[in-house]
């Protein structure tokens, strides 16, 4: 435990130049470091472009996708086909961390609905949830419903599973100490088995929300006017390639983005955690 | 006034790890019980402690029959159990929940000051070494002012050093409210350096094999000869309680017994 507290001034204790400047450079290098490769692949293909040794009709430079982000922008499609999506993905993610919570909380706590229900609930998972499409369309028609229910399927399965782990896992010694100092069942939950739960919670909610990005193409790709899966799409069918990537990139940026915002939402409540990561990404 | 009449133990699994262990301990007395593996003593400390159910018997105290814990009997624990999630100091007023808030905070400011952690209240559990964790799981224990204070094997995990810092310190705190302490250990110096009384079990079943009264005055010189004495007759009531029924190398009991431990 002491060990990994240590470790950082150990580190600063072998450099020769003064401790401060090293620590700052460490800071910034490393997300700049992070960046290097596909910032030098970009410009990369900027230049073999821009020097004429492709055409860059099928892989379009850094500029031109550029380009193409900027034309949807202006003509307010690309904020119409980002809320769609956002909006797919925020109601399909909350119904199905809703819903996994709740199963997960009842299956973790309760032996008797764990024998009961669990069974199903990993049979219904081994199913590829794409497989659902068809099922979702007929019941509840091609537009916003089937695709929020799909999403909600691909949340539901980490957040259930998570949840249900995290619970049966919570250290019976310290379920104890609970239990000395009488508390009651509520008590017990509040101020023992939720915080113990929390932080395999929010990795349950990061994996769900992954997910859910996954499950918005997909559902995007079944029959949608608007959004981003929409875009892709669209390029494909129209020969646009650039504004394939612009949509990947966008995807790409609003899924790290919402992921930050989970774990910067729960930083405050995981403060106390011994973890390594934690420990070597403050450093 | 802490009575103990015929507890016996089976559990679910047929293991019998306790039969017919009769005690009666005084308030403000410190009993340490010592013994082979599998003799039950930590049995008996979480029958006593209302964690597990006996099997048969009653433990009592003043009176009142304990089948649950109780808010006059405090545990502490081979392992600190300290809330991971909680700072030092939130630790410590864990069990105050029903005392305000300016109360809670001054109590577990004196608790604090009183095992020499005043500076890391506001530390995580994950920042303190093992003996420091052990203080503050001994001060969350008192701080309620419990009628009785069971320690389970509690300074097991420590190296010697802190481990004498300790046990020094666990009767300099006994001596605030004087509560009374029943102690599980498998160290014999510890036995005779804490106890006024040293119960001496044999294994398979859990039984009393032998009661060792310590007439020494406190503190106690770990040195001296009469100190030396105790010790000798302990350990050979141990010897004598083993030799009679050695333990047999029967690996379905030994799995059995070491959920409990």
């Amino acid at each position: 435990m002491a060990m990994t507290v240590e470790l950082p001034a150990l580190e600063r204790t072998d450099a020769i130049t003064p401790p401060a400047s090293p620590a700052r450079l460490r800071r910034y290098a490393r997300p700049a470091l992070g960046l290097l490769l596909p910032v030098g692949l970009a410009l990369f293909w900027e230049v073999w472009v821009w020097l004429g040794y492709s055409n860059g009709r099928l892989v379009p430079p850094p500029t031109k996708i550029f380009a193409t982000v900027m034309e949807l922008a202006k003509s307010g499609e690309l904020s119409r086909h980002i809320t769609a999506t956002v909006t797919r993905v925020a109601a399909g993610f909350g119904l199905g961390v809703v819903a996994g919570t709740i199963l997960g909380a009842i299956s973790g706590y309760w032996g008797l609905a764990r024998q009961l229900l669990d069974p199903t609930v990993q049979a219904l998972r081994a199913i590829p949830s794409i497989a659902w499409v068809p099922l979702f369309i007929l019941w509840l028609g091609i537009f916003e419903t089937s695709k929020v229910a799909l999403i909600a399927v691909g949340v539901f399965f980490p957040v259930y599973l998570g949840v249900m782990g995290a619970i049966l896992s919570v250290d019976r010694k310290i379920v104890e100490v609970g239990r000395i100092f009488r508390l009651s069942g509520p008590a017990m939950i509040r101020r023992i088995l939720l915080p113990a739960v929390l932080p395999a919670y929010v990795v349950a909610l990061r994996v769900g929300l992954g997910l859910g990005w996954m499950f918005v193409v997909a559902a995007e790709f079944m029959g949608a006017s608007e959004g981003l899966g929409y875009l892709l799409i669209d390029g494909q069918q129209l020969g646009k390639p650039a504004q394939i990537v612009a949509a990947i990139v966008i995807f790409a940026i609003l899924g790290k983005t919402t992921d930050w915002l989970i774990e910067l939402a729960s930083a405050p409540l995981l403060r106390w955690q011994d973890a390594f990561g934690r420990q070597s990404g403050a450093a | 006034m802490l009575a103990l009449d015929r507890v016996g133990k089976t559990y679910p699994n047929g293991v019998h790890a306790l039969e017919r262990f009769s005690a009666e301990i005084r308030p403000g007395e410190i009993v340490a019980i010592i013994g082979g593996s599998g003799c039950g003593k930590s049995t008996l400390l979480r029958a006593i402690a209302g964690l597990d159910r006996a099997s048969t018997g009653t433990v009592t105290l003043d009176d009142v029959t304990i089948t649950a814990p109780h808010a006059k009997i405090g545990i502490i624990f081979q392992e600190p159990r300290l809330l991971p999630w909680l700072s030092v100091a939130d630790n410590i007023g864990f069990g105050l929940t029903d005392l305000p808030a300016a109360a809670r905070r001054e109590k577990v400011a004196r608790a604090l000051a009183r095992v020499g952690l005043a500076d890391k209240a506001k530390a995580w559990p994950r920042e303190l070494s093992g003996g420091q964790a052990q203080r503050v799981a001994i001060a969350r224990a008192l701080v309620p002012q419990p009628e009785v204070l069971l320690l389970d094997e509690p300074f097991s995990a420590l190296d010697a050093f802190t481990r004498r810092d300790l046990q020094d310190h666990l009767l300099d705190l006994w001596n605030d409210t004087r509560p009374t302490l029943v102690l599980v250990t498998h160290d014999v110096d510890e036995a005779v350096v804490l106890a006024d009384r040293v119960l001496v079990m044999r294994p398979r079943p859990g039984r009393l094999f032998e009661a060792i009264r310590i007439n020494l005055a406190r503190p106690r010189d770990r040195t001296s000869p009469l100190f030396e004495n105790f010790k000798r007759h302990v350990l050979t009531s141990l010897d004598r309680s083993l030799d009679r029924n050695v333990p047999d190398a029967d690996p379905k009991t030994m799995a059995g017994e070491a959920m409990w431990w």
